[in-house]
């Protein structure tokens, strides 16, 4: 039997939106599906070398974080005060270390260990300045023509 | 008795399952895994894990707040 597969866009790059597209390539890898994923816009820096990876609470009122015991928002004024998407990121990275939730790095590794093939948008590229150099061992680099053969061969596409 | 046990207590969605892969990696078919994780979804994971990837799910038992699997590797 030929193994499924499945694809995935992924367009976001801040800490709390590379967790979908990383968990479910990492876990489809597992489950014996072939996973290609193309990093195009924001989701491109997700292929940096170094990551440091922030969010924001701007606009996001489904963001609301566990603190002594209740549930807290943040209003969207206090993100333009400097230090507090950082502190917010902080606290986010902390929470998620606390509950067993793996970091963006280590499920990257284990989605180059698994061989998932990842591509790496030129126009992204070459629009924001970047080169190969800037990124992990793997990636290689393609347009919307290589992803939509993908697509057309593919079990599952995703656009995250 | 399995031939391996994994200890994935403490890890989240879908830490279990990796980790479980690279284990039944290196398996010969046929032998088993036992697996202790406290992730309550690992329970609906490890069988849709197995159906999809035909590794046998021998047993799933929870002791406490620890739930125990025993995957047999697929031949």
């Amino acid at each position: 039997m030929a193994s499924k597969s499945m694809s995935i866009i992924v367009t976001k790059g801040s800490l709390d939106w590379a967790y979908p597209p990383f968990i479910l390539s990492t876990t489809a890898a597992a489950m014996g599906l072939d996973v290609t994923m193309f990093f195009t816009f924001y989701g491109l820096p997700l292929l940096l070398k170094n990551l440091d990876l922030k969010l924001s609470p701007l606009g996001n009122p489904a963001m609301k974080m566990p603190m002594a015991g209740m549930h807290m928002g943040m209003p969207n004024i206090a993100s333009m005060i400097p230090g507090v998407d950082a502190a917010a990121s902080k606290m986010m990275s902390n929470l998620m270390k606390k509950k067993g939730v793996a970091s963006i790095e280590e499920l990257r590794t284990a989605a180059v260990d698994s061989g998932v093939r990842m591509i790496a948008c030129q126009m992204t590229m070459d629009l924001f300045e970047y080169t190969l150099k800037d990124m992990i061992e793997g990636p290689e680099l393609g347009g919307a023509a290589t992803y939509i053969e993908v697509a057309t061969k593919s079990d599952i596409n995703l656009f995250i | 008795m399995a031939d391996q046990t994994l200890d994935a207590k403490g890890l989240n969605c879908p830490l279990p399952i990796l980790r479980a892969k690279k284990a039944l990696a290196g398996l010969k078919p046929g032998n088993t895994l036992e697996i202790l994780a406290t992730d309550p979804g690992s329970v609906k994971d490890f069988q849709a894990f197995c159906r999809t990837t035909g590794n046998e799910l021998v047993e799933s038992t929870t002791e406490g707040n620890v739930f125990r699997f025993i995957l047999r590797r697929a031949q």
